[in-house]
């Protein structure tokens, strides 16, 4: 490293990670010039208050079943206190599932209801949501749709790097995503972007690992994609899973909260299984609306400011009444910040 | 007595009748029951100790118990952690009709097992039948009298130094029913660990003052306990993360789930806070008695950061346990 004064900023990608970073303590561990930045990897901060608003809307339509994971339920949409929890306590038919497929599940059961699944993830929940839909079309199950809000890793990374404020020295790559997409995936970052990139597990011991495989590289001034969670990730990724993927769906531009359109940023469901796009069946459309006053997610999101510097941290915004997603989702940066540490 | 519970069963008439000499009273009678008063008449004492809980789980059979077992459990549990000795519960139950006349009966078999096991026994009750899509098959609603035996058990009375003791391993009861909902995620063995802590809690009388207080951590967990016992004092709980009893099932469940045993519901442990000479005492009491085996030290009290609870990782950095905001959600991936 350059002098010992010198600041170098790591930034892990994915929400997991900054949960496992937060739980074990890791921050505090690391030398002070040593300062893990939260990116964009957690799928329900990333996802637009316009298309909450959509599905807010959606669930009070009569016969309407969403189906989605835990996180969503309780991210409030663009009015304050309003979220999938509250319109369930107000009547509307909100299912928690894990896995697409039990979403499928609840569609044959009740097949006088549309059952909507929200399909929220960046690539590791995007195979499971292309596989449903597969098995919908199947299977025939005509009263199931996926509303995608697939992202990509890739793009969302590279308009980061794009920013004039951009200022990482290495990226810890999210392992989930790379166990789909291959550590090879991520070979854009020091190719491209100049940056050592490390793609880590998700064990206390993986990040700490990897944290200091990126110092190494950038002390000996290299800038190389290494695997440390080989145990779990090769290079080329799950072949399987890649292929539903493209068969189902495509990358389309896509709205990330806090950063507008990020060019191919997400997915959408291809043509051929459009019958299958909660979109298209209901003639979705997503109003933009303007953040919460105050709310500094977006920002958080790009790993701009931590969570303490958004005015409404800890004081206005607390994951019993948060005001933004990254207060909300157990993987946001804002709710691990506030559960998890004490003096940062 | 039919094979399903109707409207009529909750009428007051002859059907009522017959529910509660048919399924009730055969198994829970006693002589202040089979009065069927108004209310029971029963022994007195100088001070009591009188406590109410309402259960409304779902499903209302889950591995390791069901509501009948957790109703008994929970408000006994609540007797014993304020320094009672129970001795007497209500049984309020409300029924949505339709349910199995037969999953009543297995209901209130564990209610008379449990208030067997606890040593106390049922001497009023009451039954209401609501209209299908009224209620979830079953709640039950009951209250418990004890006779004090400890008394003076409270936060306040925690100094530094102290020793947090659990009674054995966390989270076994919430992952249990979270897993009994959702039994196509996670196959898995997982039981509540449903249970009366009154004799448990008795040992632990015995201690006189240096028994600071106890505390069942059910829905929150075992940290939202530990935040109730310091917020707004002087004191901090340190906990160290590497001596938690965590059963490995439990431990790989949270995982799979997004969960955190320290945030899971437990309904057969309790938390003590002991004074430190004591803490070796309390330990063997514990282990002594059925239930109690796995109790460990699981942390102390200081006064380094007031109001706070802190866990030490196994990596000896330092992680801040808040209450916990709203049910645990399963997360995304």
């Amino acid at each position: 490293m350059n002098s010992e004064s010198s600041v170098y900023k790591l930034m892990e990608v994915c929400g997991t990670h900054t949960m496992a970073i937060a739980r074990a303590g890791i921050r505090q561990l690391l030398p002070q010039n040593v300062r893990l930045i939260s990116g964009p990897g957690c799928p329900v901060c990333v996802t637009d208050q316009s298309e909450l608003d959509a599905v807010l809307d959606l669930s009070m339509e009569k016969d309407v079943i969403i189906a989605g994971y835990g996180d969503m339920l309780r991210v409030p949409g663009s009015t304050r206190g309003d979220s999938l929890a509250r319109r369930k306590s107000l009547g509307a038919r909100v299912e928690i599932v894990f896995s697409p497929v039990d979403a499928i599940g609840i569609a044959q059961r009740e097949p006088d209801k549309q059952v909507v699944f929200l399909g929220i993830g960046f690539e590791t929940t995007a195979p499971g949501t292309a596989m449903a839909v597969k098995l919908a079309k199947e299977r025939g199950v005509e009263n199931f749709s996926v509303l995608c809000l697939l992202k990509r890793v890739e793009p969302v990374l590279r308009g980061l790097a794009k920013d004039p404020d951009f200022d990482i020295d290495g990226f810890l790559c999210p392992g989930h995503v790379a166990v789909i997409t291959g550590a090879d995936s991520f070979g854009f970052i020091p190719r491209e972007l100049g940056l050592p990139a490390v793609v880590s597990g998700f064990e206390p011991e993986d990040l700490i690992r990897s944290c200091s495989m990126l110092l190494s590289q950038i002390r000996e001034g290299r800038a190389e994609l290494e695997n440390q969670y080989k145990r779990a990730v090769t290079s080329e990724g799950n072949l399987l899973a890649l292929k539903t993927m493209e068969e189902v769906l495509e990358p389309s531009d896509c709205r990330f909260r806090g950063m507008g359109t990020v060019p191919l940023g997400g997915f959408s469901i291809k043509p051929e299984y459009r019958k299958f796009d909660a979109k298209a069946r209901f003639g979705l459309e997503y109003k933009d609306v303007p953040e919460p006053a105050g709310c500094r997610c977006g920002l958080v999101i790009q790993g701009k400011i931590e969570p303490a510097g958004c005015p409404l941290f800890g004081r206005v915004c607390t994951p019993a009444d948060p005001v933004g997603p990254c207060m909300v989702s157990s993987e946001g940066s804002c709710a691990a910040a506030y559960k998890y540490s004490w003096e940062e | 007595m039919e094979d399903i519970i109707t409207l009529d069963y909750g009428s007051g008439g002859k059907k009522t009748s017959s529910l509660i000499e048919e399924t009730i009273l055969p198994l829970l009678g006693n002589p202040a029951l089979d009065e069927l008063g108004d209310g029971a008449v029963v022994e007195g004492a100088e001070k009591l100790v009188f406590s109410t809980d309402s259960f409304v789980v779902s499903p209302y059979f889950f591995p390791g118990g069901d509501i009948g077992k957790l109703s008994v459990c929970g408000t006994v549990n609540d007797v014993a952690m304020q320094g009672g000795i129970p001795k007497y519960l209500s049984l309020g139950l409300i029924i949505e009709e339709g349910l199995p006349a037969e999953h009543l009966k297995r209901i209130i078999g564990s209610v008379s097992r449990t208030a067997e096991e606890a040593g106390v026994r049922v001497v009023t009750g009451d039954t209401k039948v609501v209209e299908k899509g009224m209620g979830d098959g079953i709640f039950i609603n009951t209250s418990g009298i004890g006779v004090l035996a400890c008394p003076g058990l409270s936060p306040k009375n925690i100094r530094p130094g102290d020793k947090v003791i659990v009674s054995g391993t966390i989270g076994d009861h919430g992952t249990a029913v979270m897993l009994a909902r959702n039994p196509d995620l996670v196959k898995g063995d997982l039981k509540s660990d449903c249970k009366p802590l009154n004799r448990l809690a008795q040992a632990l009388y015995g201690l006189g003052e240096d028994l600071r207080v106890l505390r069942d951590p059910t829905r929150g967990g075992v940290a939202t306990t530990l935040c109730e016992f310091v917020q707004g004092s002087g004191n901090c709980v340190i906990l160290d993360e590497s001596a938690l009893p965590v059963s490995p099932k439990v431990m790989s469940a949270c995982d799979i789930l997004g969960l955190d045993p320290l945030y899971c519901a437990n309904e057969g442990k309790l938390l003590a806070v002991v004074a430190p000479e004591r803490a070796a005492d309390a330990l063997a009491l514990l282990k002594d008695i059925p239930g109690g085996e796995d109790a460990a030290v699981i942390g102390e009290i200081t006064d380094a950061h007031p109001g706070k609870v802190l866990v030490k990782t196994r990596f000896g950095a330092l992680r801040i346990l808040a209450k916990l905001a709203g049910a645990q959600l399963p997360r995304i991936c």
